[in-house]
């Protein structure tokens, strides 16, 4: 059978601090992680919108279109971009462990 | 004019082209060619079944009653394949790694595989899905109207073009979604063709979009002031529906079965998801670029009153442009088509897996193995359950009438499905959650969901006006869409909020409260901890290397020469150059059947999975592999009694043997003690009455003399005859006791006075006559014999000058425990351990009996219950007797 090469053989103890290059990397997926709560966040911009219904002005709709195709548009190109991030940090470091320690 | 006939034959072309894609894509998915049907591209494709007939049409006329609000619908999906890396990568991890089938089994398999829970989401989930696939078929319907009422000649009849529409996607599921029983579930037809029809929908609908903006409107600039001078120009989306919407179509996209299926089972590679993550949400973009621009357009030209559901088809047909009315027919053809099936053949696998089967399987019960006919039960189960699911829906649509909004049928769907997200994520992210806190959430949701929003949804059907109005049995606070008496809320916000938020909080507190079995919370650390419970599922490509390793493992079980052998003309069966054959799931599944012979079934399976991928080793495997180790074990324990079993027999036959021939020696020795014993006195017998024939002149006084002395020696020889009878009758067992009651101290009161009547040495004796008071039941003259038997041997063997017995008794727990110990020199060491033995004496000199005495003393106590030893270390000769204070028959 193959060896795990997902893994780090164990007994070898994570060291504190990492490597450059590994710390970017894991700055860079916990950036992945927080791309949806900036989403959210601007999608929820459209909230506080005035609606029209007083005295004041409403957005209009081709406004309100390329605001929200915009952002859409943005999250694409950003998840596009940690994808690719993610893909590259695969193939260059595969003993990396697959999963964070602090996450659990 | 497109005619209807024209429509009709290019949809059965379409639909002839699906079946040809998908038959070849199973073909080269057989075949082990054809890698890019599982490319990230495909699986992209693949999930826009998110896309139905419902988004396709339903979209622009969202748009045209409520300006954006459609977009809610496409956000909510974008949110959570952009954050795949928290949710979607490990959903996918357990469903690899579990083989999960449906998202009835993930939910089923983290609760400790309780069949229960899968009944539970598998009602919800065709509660759900039935209308939203009468849906469908009436969006198809709706689309041939639009087309028949263009063309007057055609014949059209709008209930049998629905039946057939039905029918024929039933027929298309049933083909390609229940061809064949992989362990996987992979559909690769089914997926290819699902893949080719999103294709075509988004390219009719950019085609209907481009077509509007730069035929119609005149380009980007001129179609954005357009957007604004129409009567929906101006941005009033309500904030509840929006964050609700939002909220509710992410959670719907991850718990509807078809893009559970789509999603999670069909997965080849988790690293598709990476791709799919931007290009999925690209996907959904541009669905919905075109659709405000359809809807204003549709909205300025066509007259007052028309569907604008339908503005994708009747906005072409309108300007003349026939042919794309015609391609965004197929397009939403593709979409309605596509999502059938696929939720067809969901709600199908989880019917039959869970409902059908475990039913068929307690039918069954007693016939012991059910192995080789199960697969095709479980086929049948699931075109029987596509072919029911069909003829739901299509009723559904028949007895709704078809008449409301497409929009809010899809909404009242979504939020059905959604119950199953607080048990989704509870079981995915949190070790606490149980199977009991998973089904009162579930309920809870599901019952509230009916009551707000299916119920009242039905017009008045199922739930009289009054009670809307009023609240049950007039309890205003119980409104079903004002519960709690928090009025104004849109029915669709207000079901969301409740069911929702309830089911979540019954979740954990019933979660926090219960307690979860070992098979539970083993699959909760498996399903929470995932990441550092599996490896990241390795690719078929390297299949060679499989091969190798799979050699490897088998030569180690098999034995190298069988194992190449059996490799050898796996590699001939399939034809290829190479010695190693290719993992196919036919030669892998005759491998694992070769290995099971070896080493287990469980075993092998588990083996066989770990070399070639794609799933870990589930609960259920290792519990199985530890059944057949137990097995083992047990088989093993069993040969280690049995020969323990057989040594102790040899033991006992040896010791038999030896005491056989100890036996054999003692009666000769016996029998030469005996005839030695009896010829003694013979001898002088025979010469004194010799003497006396012979002789003559004798006085008188010595007649008397000899007579004397052979009635002496007669004498004698009858004692030893009468010991000798009775031991050899209390030897043989054959003798009869006579059980009486009395107390010890007047059995040794007759002792005492009957040893030492007429005897001319004098012999103390001293007793504790208080300490005799002890109730006897026993044979009474048995007992005084071996007493009279030790006292006379104390008068005649003891050689001091005073000689003094002293007989002490005890009670000794139930036992009594009499001490004959005089003050003689006593027995000599070497010869204590031959007292008990017939004709043995110590000391020829004073051979004033034959030997037998304690010799018959032992047997009687043995008769007795009791023993007599001797009790060394008490100065002079000392016996020790012990027997029970009441006769068991059972000692004898």
């Amino acid at each position: 059978m193959k060896p795990d090469e997902d893994r780090k053989p164990s007994g070898v103890r994570p060291s504190l601090f990492l490597e450059r290059q590994s710390y970017r990397r894991r700055r860079l997926s916990d950036a992945a992680r927080l791309l949806p709560f900036l989403g959210a966040a601007l999608l929820a911009i459209p909230l506080l919108w005035p609606d029209g219904q007083g005295t004041q002005e409403g957005v209009s709709l081709s406004s309100a279109i390329f605001y929200i195709f915009t952002c859409w548009a943005a999250m694409i190109v950003a998840s596009l971009v940690f994808g690719f991030a993610a893909r590259r940090m695969r193939v260059h470091d595969e003993s990396e462990p697959e999963t964070d320690r602090w996450q659990r | 004019m497109a005619t209807l006939n024209i429509l009709i034959l290019v949809c059965l072309g379409y639909v002839v082209l699906l079946f040809g894609v998908a038959f070849a894509a199973d073909r080269m998915a057989a075949a082990g060619r054809g890698a890019w049907l599982r490319s990230p591209l495909v699986y992209t494709l693949s999930l826009s079944i998110y896309c139905t007939a419902w988004t396709f049409y339903g979209a622009v006329g969202n748009a045209a009653r409520s300006g954006l609000e459609f977009v809610t619908i496409y956000l909510g999906p974008t949110l959570v394949m952009i954050s795949w890396w928290w949710g979607l990568r490990k959903l996918v991890r357990v469903g690899r790694s579990q083989r999960v089938t449906s998202i009835a089994d993930l939910i089923s398999s983290r609760y400790g595989k309780s069949n229960t829970l899968a009944i539970c989401v598998t009602i919800l989930a065709v509660l759900g899905g039935t209308p939203y696939i009468a849906l469908q078929l009436q969006s198809i319907t709706l689309s041939f109207s639009i087309f028949a009422e263009a063309d007057p000649t055609g014949l059209y009849r709008e209930g049998s073009s629905v039946f057939w529409v039905a029918t024929g996607l039933a027929v298309f599921a049933i083909l390609f979604g229940t061809r064949n029983l992989d362990v996987n579930e992979r559909h690769h037809g089914v997926v290819t063709a699902i893949a080719l029809e999103s294709v075509v929908k988004l390219f009719a609908l950019l085609a209907v979009g481009a077509f509007v903006v730069w035929g119609i409107a005149g380009g980007v600039g001129p179609m954005m002031d357009r957007i604004d001078a129409s009567e929906i120009g101006q941005w009033n989306v309500d904030a509840g529906r929006w964050t609700t919407f939002i909220f509710l179509s992410a959670a719907a996209f991850v718990c509807l079965p078809r893009m559970f299926q789509v999603m999670v089972v069909e997965n080849a590679d988790e690293g598709h998801l990476r791709t799919a993550a931007w290009a999925f949400p690209l996907y959904l973009l541009l669905m919905s670029l075109f659709v405000v621009p359809i809807a204003v357009v549709g909205l300025d030209l066509m007259p007052e009153g028309s569907n604008p559901d339908l503005f994708v088809l009747t906005v072409p047909l309108s300007q003349g442009n026939d042919w794309l009315a015609m391609l965004s027919f197929i397009g939403g053809f593709s979409s309605a088509t596509s999502m059938v099936i696929v939720t067809a053949m969901a709600l199908s696998t989880m019917v039959s897996n869970h409902v059908v089967m475990p039913i068929w399987l307690s039918t069954q019960e007693g016939s012991g193995s059910v192995s080789g006919d199960v697969r095709n039960v479980v086929l049948l189960a699931r075109r029987v359950s596509i072919a029911v699911i069909m003829a739901m829906g299509y009723y559904y649509y028949r007895l709704s009438g078809g008449g409301a909004a497409l929009a809010s049928i899809g909404l009242i769907a979504f939020a059905g499905v959604s119950q199953i997200l607080p048990a989704l994520v509870g079981g995915l992210f949190w070790r606490g959650a149980t199977r009991t806190g998973a089904l009162v959430g579930l309920t809870v949701g599901f019952l509230l969901w009916v009551y707000t929003l299916l119920l009242p949804g039905m017009d008045g059907v199922l739930m009289p006006e009054t009670v809307l109005q009023n609240g049950p049995f007039g309890f205003g606070w119980l409104r079903p869409q004002a519960l709690f008496g928090i009025e104004g809320m849109d029915p669709m916000v207000h079901t969301v909020m409740w069911s929702l938020s309830l089911n979540t909080i019954a979740f954990c507190v019933a979660s926090l409260l219960s307690f979860p079995s070992p098979l539970e919370r083993l699959q909760g650390a498996q399903f929470v901890n995932v990441f550092d419970h599996s490896v990241a599922p390795r690719g078929w490509s390297g299949s060679v290397a499989q091969s190798e390793d799979l050699m490897i493992m088998t030569q180690r079980i098999l034995g190298a020469g069988p194992a190449q052998e059996f490799f050898q003309a796996e590699a001939e069966q399939q034809g290829g150059r190479s010695s190693l054959p290719e993992p196919t799931p036919a030669f892998l599944e005759r491998l694992e059947r070769e290995l099971s012979g070896s080493v287990g079934a469980a075993t092998a399976h588990a083996m066989i999975g770990q070399i070639v991928g794609g799933s870990s080793v589930s609960v259920e495997d290792l519990l199985a592999v530890a059944d057949e180790s137990a097995q083992l074990l047990e088989y093993s324990s069993q040969l280690e009694v049995k020969s323990a079993e057989l040594t102790r027999t040899a033991r006992q036959l040896r010791e038999a043997n030896a005491k056989l021939t100890q036996i054999s020696e003692q009666k000769d020795s016996f029998l030469s003690q005996v005839s030695h014993e009896l010829r003694t006195p013979m001898t002088s017998i025979r010469a004194f009455s010799e003497i006396m024939r012979d002789t003559e002149g004798l006085s008188a006084e010595e007649q008397t003399r000899y007579a004397a002395i052979i009635h002496d020696e007669a004498l004698r020889l009858t004692r030893l005859l009468d010991d000798l009878l009775d031991l050899s009758v209390l030897e043989s067992g054959r003798v009869n006791l006579n059980v009486g009651d009395d107390t010890l101290r007047s059995v040794l009161d007759r002792a005492v006075s009957s040893a030492l009547a007429g005897s001319s040495r004098k012999l103390t004796v001293r007793r504790s006559k208080t300490a005799e008071r002890i109730p006897l039941q026993t044979d009474l003259d048995r007992l005084g014999q071996v007493f009279i038997n030790l006292i006379s041997n104390a008068q005649k063997y003891c050689d001091a000058d005073e000689p003094v017995l002293t007989i002490s008794a005890h009670d000794v727990g139930g036992q009594v425990v009499i001490d004959f110990a005089d003050n003689g020199s006593g027995i000599p060491p070497e010869a204590r351990s031959m007292v008990f033995e017939k004709f043995a004496r110590v000391g020829v000199d004073k051979a004033g009996g034959a030997g037998l005495g304690l010799a018959i003393c032992r047997e009687i106590m043995q008769r007795l219950g009791g023993e007599i030893t001797y009790l060394p270390g008490q100065g002079g000769a000392a016996f020790r007797v012990r027997l029970p204070m009441a006769y068991q028959q059972a000692a004898q």
